[in-house]
Formats: structure tokens, sequence, C-alpha cells
């Protein structure tokens, strides 16, 4: 009752708090937040306290099977076929997977959205050359540039960033610079000229704060995208290598018990889908709770945000 | 138009000299194929004589000058691991994959659009929920997981489908089923979402006062608008499995272009890597216009 | 009680929204005859759209709901009928056209296949309906009705896509046709063609009208009766000359005494001095199409000048030239002597303290990510020696009051505001660059005529106390006639009249600035039906 009077009654406090309040509104929302909050503490902390745990090889283990309380916690999930524990090793896979998609997504926003404001803002030559760069990168086959890239180059965390950034970049660049072209047209754009501005300030002030919702929904989308891209290429061999693990190593690593031990790839593979299947929930949240126009939806509470 | 495809045929042509000249340096920096194709225990003899017939002793540079020559003569090169032209390989290769592509998209195609505009017609209805969660689902999943939970579901342990290969239409079922869930469910959501825009637009507000029917309306007022933003993510989702549906072809044993790729890049096959990259090429090329036909025979505003 | 042909009694529509439930409309009561006119006249969020949105089942139900009332045609409740009914009456008996015909014809399908539709809907054949439908296309006088049968709507003028939705209107020849805001969008001169197209079409088939509209002028034009509605209620009801001759409920005269051009015009003024902005011969083209073909005129300090044309005539280019939006191609605009057409981008940012602009439309031209304070401030953020940063918050609580909003709005975002009060805040803005020259792009021309009287009052209240100049762009001829001291006339990129505003409107030279003054319709029924009979009379019998 207290609360709903404050609520009334005084303007927000916070952002926080108010996005708080947002993602509460949308509980598929929350609780996918949640579940990444809890992927993302394990990828920072979970190989300082469960390294030793995740490998450490137990003969008598061998692909012991899930859900058996009396081999302890950490057998849960079952063992793998070195008898390592499943539940330690996937929370210490995180790392990997997590970093990989995270610095491909990071790097890709920042290179694409910064060559999308060129494109879009400037009017001289950058502005015809650059999509013509994203529509060349657009045309190569990803995956297959991915393989001989890492074929030539050692398949390292650094360089599997480096060619996933890579391929994604024409996402953010595209647009960037259609929502720049389609910005920069708007009224308010035109009464900051009017007032003086400069082209710094229009971009950085007036054009980005409206473009970067749409650039940050499209990245944890692509997020989810790029894990998936990972996973594959680690499940193809020529990801990620042994001894280093990410999800998408593992369930490879499963794949020749399958018949007889079918948790070795089904409980790294779980792990992905609901990482992804948070992301696009939380995307979807965030292309409502990012735009002031269209935030009463979740204000509302109610369940028509169609 | 005619200007317009001859525009687009120009930009694609040279993005794929890029490409193909990046390809051709990056793949002989993989190494050279000699030690893969002959015995451990080949003399050296041997060893110069495979260098010297497949060409690898001269200096990069002439090698590709005496590929471009060749090309120009529509040679692609002999594939080194199958002993016969290159581009007979490759074009075996996207035969397969061609059809998989044809099968998948015009399946997911219908059911993505049928769906997809019940759906918006009753937002926040039950059936829009269950859609919505379960295309989320379905494009959030890993293929690579969901092949190999099929295989041990309905080849292992229900023995309904065969595990891999080809033969029968049997053989069919699974890499389609496995190719189809991403693109529904991404595709769905595009539908969804475009349909409930044309759906609450003024024209649609428009056929009601004129009397017209619910289904008309979602069909014909509706869904010829809607399709428009559908059609690009129908484009790019068929470019993905044409420029090589990979990783399902790898667990399926399915011989599509898409692994044969892989392959010939694990086995240093430069000539069939070359040949692949441009037959998808073209392929995603005539696509392309394809898709930009069919926004010009639905929306009559756009003129190329 | 005779029964009426179509007849809304007591209805009451919420809709519920993220502020709760909003009543629509209140227990309104209004009926409609064969071969009336009847206008429902109101301003925005008055809800004279909804029961017409009721007539026809286009209440999207949820969010809205009909808590009470009935809605009779021929004395049956259509409330009670079912969807398939009412949908048979749809287009068959009663037909609507909307304010928008661009976004309100489907922009894939021929305008022939869609007037045919409507036809087919209600079972007339495809070939007959084919027929049919060209000769509406040259009964409503669309040019070369058999090509147009397959064009686009996107290949047609505003008006004529109007003429367009009045044709797919007609075509099952309904008792009733409902138009809302039909001619809101339209040029003046057009607006005046469909109004008698509307007319004439009413006389030869004796159909009740049904005109739903924000503009007191089309009510003097057309309406036989009108019913006036404020906040979901209907205030007032009567014969259309009546209620404008004695208005009895307060916001009817409220309504009435805001109608522009009534005001004495104001005198002429000394023009001898040094003119603070003088335009020479300036011209702009966008690659081939010469919007701007040589415009040139002086304003002098403290003075209003207008600049009326119709869509397409370039005034608004001639704004955004002076203003260096657009590059002129050639001319001058002298400001205080100096050029701002060849003016470098260093100097050109030292006068854009001294010249500023209004847009026409505030939701857009406020960042809608900006707070209001922010908004305010920004000018001192890029103009740093106006004021020092210590002062910002006083300078903007002051500003706010100056345009009659209050001090602790500077922390709200613009979408909290209404159209009104948005169109304050962006003035606000343009006065804390203290600016000697405001240009106006249709500043008033999207708020309601109460608002419209206000902010203007507000101008002119400014005007006074900073000693400002306005170049005060209008569409509408009334809105510039008591408050511009000279008025421009443009067409086609060209100024075909100017002169002081007594002079144009009381004695206009040219024939063009004539029949614009003709088609502005004033809000006096009486006046209109006058004028009407005058242009009867000028028509060969």
């Amino acid at each position: 009752m207290t609360e709903t009077l404050k609520s009334a009654g005084e303007p927000p406090k916070g952002r926080l708090t108010t996005f708080l309040k947002l993602l509460w509104a949308d509980k598929f929302a929350f609780f996918a937040a949640v579940f990444l909050l809890i992927v993302v503490l394990c990828a920072v902390f979970g190989p300082l306290l469960l390294e030793t745990l995740a490998t450490k090889q137990n003969l008598r283990g061998r692909n012991a099977a899930p859900f058996d309380l009396e081999a302890g916690w950490a057998m849960i999930l079952g063992a793998d076929a070195l008898g390592r524990p499943l539940l330690p090793r996937i929370v210490v896979a995180a790392q990997n997977t997590i970093f990989v998609a995270a610095g491909a997504v990071f790097f890709s926003m920042l290179i694409g959205t910064a060559l999308g404001l060129i494109a879009g803002y400037s009017r001289g030559r950058a502005a015809q050359m650059i999509p013509r760069l994203g529509d060349v990168i657009m045309s190569f086959p990803s995956l297959l540039l991915a393989v001989i890239v890492l074929y030539i180059l050692e398949p390292s965390v650094v360089n599997i960033v480096i060619v996933l950034a890579i391929t994604r970049i024409p996402i953010y660049l595209r647009t960037a610079r259609a929502e720049v072209l389609e910005v920069r047209e708007r009224m308010f754009v035109q009464a900051a000229k009017v007032m003086g501005a400069s082209d710094r300030r229009i971009v950085f002030r007036h054009i980005l704060p409206v473009v970067l919702p749409t650039l940050l929904t499209i990245a944890t989308l692509d997020f989810a995208f790029v894990m998936l891209a990972e996973s594959s290429l680690s499940f193809l061999g020529i990801g990620i290598q042994a001894p280093d693990i990410t999800w998408g190593l593992m369930v490879s690593q499963g794949r020749p018990y399958l018949t007889n031990a079918w948790w070795l790839s089904f409980w790294p593979g779980l792990a992905i889908i609901l990482t992804t299947l948070s992301l696009n929930l939380l995307s979807n949240w965030m292309r409502i709770a990012l735009d002031p126009t269209q935030r009463w939806r979740l204000e509302m509470g109610g369940r028509k945000n169609g | 138009m005619k200007q317009f495809i001859g525009k687009r045929a120009i930009a694609s042509a040279v993005s794929l000299v890029g490409l193909v000249i990046l390809v051709f340096f990056l793949s002989r920096l993989t190494g050279d194929p000699t030690d893969l194709y002959l015995p451990i225990d080949a003399s050296q003899e041997m060893r110069d004589q495979f260098r010297e017939l497949n060409g690898f002793n001269d200096p990069l540079i002439v090698q590709f000058g005496r590929y471009v020559a060749d090309l120009a003569r529509l040679d692609f090169g002999q594939s080194i691991r199958e002993a016969r032209p290159a581009i007979d390989v490759v074009l075996q290769g996207f035969s397969w994959t061609l059809s998989l592509a044809a099968i998948t998209m015009t399946l997911v195609t219908i059911a993505a659009i049928v769906i997809g505009s019940l759906a918006a017609f009753n937002v926040g209805g039950v059936f829009d929920r269950i859609t919505t969660f379960f295309s989320l689902i379905g494009a959030s999943a890993p293929d690579f997981w969901i092949a190999i939970v099929a295989i041990v579901i309905f080849a292992v342990n229900l023995h309904w489908l065969p595990t891999s290969g080809t033969g029968t239409p049997w053989h069919w079922v699974l890499p389609v089923a496995v190719l189809f869930i991403r693109p529904f469910g991404l595709i769905l959501q595009v539908v969804r979402g475009s349909m409930i825009t044309a759906l609450s637009s003024p024209y649609v507000k428009t056929a009601k006062a004129k009397g017209v029917r619910s289904r008309p309306i979602i069909f014909v007022h509706g869904l010829r608008n809607g399709m428009l933003p559908v059609i690009t993510v129908i484009g790019d989702q068929a470019a993905g499995i044409l420029n090589g549906a990979v990783v399902v072809e790898t667990i399926f044993g399915f011989p599509g272009i898409g692994k044969l790729m892989i392959d010939s890049i694990l086995q240093r096959d430069f000539a069939v890597v070359l040949a692949a990259i441009m037959v998808s090429a073209l392929a995603i090329f005539i696509m392309n216009l394809l898709i930009d036909l069919a926004y010009a025979l639905l929306d009559p505003r756009i003129r190329y | 009680m005779a029964d009426h042909l179509l007849e809304v009694r007591d209805l009451s529509v919420e809709f519920h929204t993220a502020a709760g439930t909003v009543k629509a409309v209140q227990g309104v009561t209004w009926h409609l005859d064969r071969g009336e006119t009847l206008a429902i006249l109101g301003e925005s969020g008055s809800g004279k759209s909804v029961s017409a949105s009721a007539v026809m089942n286009l209440i999207d139900m949820p969010p809205g709901k009909i808590t009470s009332g009935q809605i009779l045609l021929d004395g049956k409740d259509m409330l009670k009928m079912t969807a398939e009914q009412r949908r048979q009456i749809n287009g068959k008996r009663i037909a609507m056209i909307f304010q928008d015909p661009l976004a309100h014809l489907n922009p894939v399908y021929t305008v022939g296949w869609q007037i045919a539709e409507i036809m087919t809907t209600h079972g007339t054949a495809k070939a007959e309906a084919q027929s049919r439908a060209l000769a509406l296309l040259k009964r409503v006088g669309l040019p070369e009705p058999e090509v147009a049968m397959g064009k686009y709507p996107h290949q047609f003028s505003g008006g004529q896509r109007q003429r367009l939705m009045i044709a797919m209107a007609m075509a099952c020849k309904p008792d009733i046709l409902i138009a809302d805001e039909p001619t809101t969008a339209l040029d003046v001169t057009v607006q005046a063609q469909i109004l008698a197209l509307m007319e004439e079409l009413q006389h030869e088939t004796g159909m009740g009208l049904l005109l739903i509209t924000h503009d007191l002028g089309v009510v003097a034009e057309i309406a036989d009766r009108v019913v006036v509605m404020n906040g979901g209620r209907i205030v007032e009801e009567g014969g259309a000359a009546e209620v404008y001759r004695n208005p009895k409920h307060p916001y009817t005269k409220k309504l009435i005494d805001a109608a522009p051009g009534k005001g004495a015009m104001p005198e002429e003024r000394d023009r001898s001095a040094q003119p603070l902005l003088q335009v020479e011969n300036l011209q702009l083209s966008y690659g081939a199409f010469k919007a701007l073909k040589g415009a040139s005129f002086n304003i002098m300090p403290g003075e209003t000048v207008a600049v009326v044309g119709e869509s397409g005539s370039g005034k608004s280019t001639l704004a955004r030239a002076i203003l260096r939006l657009e590059e002129p191609d050639g001319g001058r605009a002298l400001y205080n002597g100096k050029d701002l057409v060849t003016m470098g981008a260093r100097e050109l940012y030292g006068l854009r303290r001294d010249i500023q602009m209004v847009f026409q439309d505030p939701t857009q031209s406020l960042n809608p990510r900006m707070t209001v304070f922010q908004l305010i401030s920004e000018a001192w953020v890029i103009h740093p020696d106006i004021l020092p940063r210590a002062q910002w918050k006083e300078r903007v609580g002051e500003l706010l009051v100056k345009v009659g909003l209050s001090r602790e709005m500077a922390q709200r975002y613009p979408h909290q505001f209404s159209g009104g009060q948005r169109q304050r805040i962006a003035i606000a803005r343009a006065l804390a660059m203290e600016p000697k020259l405001i240009i106006c792009d249709e500043a008033v021309s999207a708020l309601d005529v109460s608002i419209q009287a206000q902010v203007i009052a507000l101008l002119e209240g400014l005007r006074r106390e900073f000693d400002l100049s306005y170049l005060f762009i209008a569409h509408d001829l009334p809105v510039v006639k008591d408050f511009a001291d000279r008025v421009i006339v443009m067409k086609s990129g060209q100024i075909v009249e100017e002169g002081p505003v007594r002079q144009v409107f009381e004695n206009p030279a040219q024939p063009y600035t004539r029949a614009l003054l003709a088609a502005s319709l004033d809000p006096d029924p009486e006046v209109q039906a006058r004028r009407r009979a005058e242009r009867k009379e000028a028509l060969p019998a």
C-alpha cells in the first residue's frame, strides 16, 4: 500500500530503480535477466572457484549418470568420459563461452556503430564507400571465412573473437546508418542546427542517444547469435581447442557417447539454449523499455505488450 | 530494371573478385597439401613430382596468374582429392544443398506466414502467446544440439529414421526438420510483428468500414503489405543455408556444399574451395535478385 | 417518437489505458436524418470521432468498451446485431471517409480494384463492379478515369485521393456518409472543391451526411445542424447558424472567440529605417526542381511578416534557405547588412543566436530523450557566453513561466506534455538564445483552435516585450490576419503578392490571392452562405 502511494506521489528516484521496476513488470524478461546475471557470475568467478574440481579426473566416475545424490553436489548432472563432474565443468566453460561472445559483440558494435555513424552523417565519399564495405563482408560465407582464418592462425580465443567480430560488423553498420539517415532529418536535429550546434554535438548528443537503444537491442540478440556461431565452430573442432572448454566443445565431446550417456551433450546444450533464450527475451523487453514512447506498455503492467 | 541488375552484378562481381583473391592467398598459407596426399614414406622424388604436377613450385603470384587464365576459359581447376574437375565436384554438392534449401525454405515460409498471421490477428491471445514462446525457443536453439538430440531420439532409440547419409526420402526428414527450426522461429517473429503493424494500419480500418470480411482483411489487405519486411529475412535465411548448412550437413553426412567446403579446406583442395565460393556467390546473387523482384511485384511504390 | 435514419442514444465508451480508464464519450445522444448534414465539432481529445467509430464498429475491444447506449439505424439497435450483420451494413448502408486518404488507401492495390472491392464484397458481380467503379471515378471528377483505374494511391495528389475515397464510399449508394475530418490535410482551394463535391453528391442521392471536424469554417460552409463536443460530452447543439450567433455554453463561446481572423488588423508601420533582414532574389533548387525561384523582401526590426501559400509553394524552403538548413543557389539574405548566404561557418555560428526557429510539430522538434531543462539550456551549452552555468536553473524557470508553464516542469520529458505545451517549450528554447528574429514555420498549424489563439497571443506578447521580429509561415490566411504586419503570398516558388496586411486582405491585387481568400472559410455560417450564393451566380447557368 505504502509502496503504491510513494510511486504515485514522487518522481522516480533514479534510473536504476525505474528500470528494475520496468523489468519486474515483464516476468519473462525478469527471470531471463536473473538467469543471465547468474551466467555472468559463473563466467567471472567460476574458473577461480571450481577450476580444480572441474578438471579432476576420476576414472571410477566415468560417464556417471546424473541425479545421483550420493555422489555429491558436483556430480548432480553426471560426469564426463574422464569422470570429470559436469556441473562444475559447465560453470567453468561459461567463461570462454561468454567472453568470446561478449568480446565479439563489443568490438563489432563499436566498430560497426562508428562506421555507421560516419556513413550516415557525413555527406562525403566515406558515406558511399563504407556501406560497400559492409556489403562485401556480408557476401562472405562467414563460417567459411572463420574456418580459413582459424586454420591459418591458431584457433585461440583472441582469434575467434576477431573473426566473429568482423563478420558481425555489417549488422551494426547497416542499422546505425539507416537510423542515422532517418534521425538526421528529424526536426529536433534541425532545431539543434539552427541553434548552431557543432556536428560532434549533433551526432553524440542528439543522434546517438536515439540510435543507441536500437543498437543495444540488436546487440543483445546478436550476442545469442554469436554464441551459437562460436558453439558451432567449437563443435566442428575449429573453434576453441581442448583443454580449454566451451559449451559447444562440451556438446561435441559428448557426441561419441550419445547412445549410452546422453547427458554429456544434453546439459551444455541446454545451457546454450537457456542463455540464448534469455537474451532473446531480454532483447524483446529492451525494445519496449528503452523507448520512452513505448514504455507505458510495461508501466501498465498489463499483458498487452504486443 | 536492366540498369539495376547491371549495377548489382558489377557490385557483386567486385566483391567476388576480392573474395577469390583473399581466399586464394589465404588458403595457400594453410600449408602444402603434398604431405596430406602422399604416403608418409613417399620419396622426395615423388613429392617433387606431385608438387610440379600441381604447380605448387611456382611463386604464388604465378600460380594465381595461371589460375585466372584458366578461369577465363571456364576451367576451375582439378580437385586433388577426387581427381576430377573441381567444378563438377562443386556442382554435385551444390545440387544437394539447393534441394535442401528449397524444401526447407518452402516449408518455413508457408508455416511461418500462416501461423504468424493468425497470431497477429489476435495479439495477446492464447495462440499468439504459445507460438511466440515456441518461436523464441526455436530461434534460440543451437542446430548441432537439436541435430544430435534428434538422432538419439528418432534414429537410435525409436529407429524411425536413418541416422545419416542419403538415399531414401526418409534420409531427408531429419536434416530438413533441424534446418527448419531456427529460420522458422526468426521468420515467425518477423511475420507476427509486421502483420501486427499492417493490421492496425489505417487502410485496414478502411477495409473494415467497407464491410470486407475478416479473412480477406488478413490475407488480402494485411498480408501483402506485411510480407514486405518478411521477404528480406526469408532471403537472408535462405542465403544462410545456401552458403552451406555446414553443421547439419556434417552431422547427417549430407554431401552438400557446406560439408564439401569444410572438407576441402581441411584437405587443402584449393580448386574446390574457390569453385565452391564462386558457385554459392552466384547463387546468392541470383536469389537476391529474385528477392528484389518479389519486392517490386508486391509493392507498386518500388521501381528499380 | 418518430424514427430517425440514424440515432445514437446515451452512448458511453471507455478505453483502458496506461493512465487508467479514460471515458472517451459519456451519454452522447444525436441523430441524423435523410438529406441533412450534421457536424460534430470538437478539438482533439473531445471524443468527436468516437461515436462515429462506434457506428462503424471500428472501436477495438479491448481496450475500448461500450458501457451504455444504443445506436439505432432505422429504429433497430446496431449494438445488438451480430458482427456479420454489422459488416453487411458497413459500406453498403453507411460509408465512411477519413482525414488522411493516403494512409487509408491500401498502397499495394490499384484504386480501381479497391473501389470495385466494396461492391463485390456486398454482392455485385465483378464485371459490373468494374464498370461502376469507372463511372464513379468519372463522377468525382478525376482526370483520365480509364487510366486512373489501374493506378496506385501514391500516384495521385492529396485532393485526388480524397476524391477516390469519396468514390469508394459512394459505390454502394449508402444512406449515410460519415466524413471524419475529410479536408483537414488539404489546401484551402482543394478543401472548397471537396466540400462542394460532397454537397453535390448529397443532393443527388439524398443521403445523410455526418461530418466530424474541428473547423468552424467547415461547419459554416456545409452543416445544417451542429453538435459541439468537449471532454467526451455534448455541450451544445442546434442549427449551425443559430449556434454561431447565440452560443449558450461557455466552451462554445470560447471556441468561436478563438476562431482566427476576427481581430483588428494592425496599422502599417514606418519602414524607412534599416531593415533587419533584407532578402534579395533568393533561389534554391532540388536537382532540376526549382523550389524557390528568386524571392525578395525585407523585415524591419519588431515587424511580423507572414508568408502564406499552399503546399509546394516554396514557403518552407524560403525559411530553410534563410537559416542555411539548405544551401541556396543564388541571391542574398542580408542580416544587419551581412550576407547569410555566403557567410562562413564561424560567423554563422555567431549569428545563430540572433535568428531562431519554431517548427510546425513540437512533438518532432523536441528531442524525446532530453528533459525540458536540457532542451532549453542546450542554447547555453552551445553558446556559453550567453549565461554562466550557475544561473541556468533560475533562467530556465523564468523562461518556463514566461511562456505560461511552471518551473516544476523542467525535469519532465516532452511526451508528458500536450501539443500546445510542447510548442510553448519550443518557444522558450528559442527565447533562451535571446534572438532578434524568430522564424515560425507553420508554428500553430498543428494546434487546436483555442490553443492556436493562446500561442499566437503569447508570440504577440513576446514581440512587444523583447522587440522581436517574426517571419511567420502559414497556409491559413485568417491566422495571419490579426497578427501580421505584412503578408507575402507565394505560389510555385515565387512571391505573387506582397503588402501591408490590410491591403492584401481588403484589396488583393492578384487573382491568386483573391482565390485563396475566397476559398478560405469564414466561421460565420451567414458569411459562408452569402459567399456560396455569390459563387453560384458567378457560374454560368
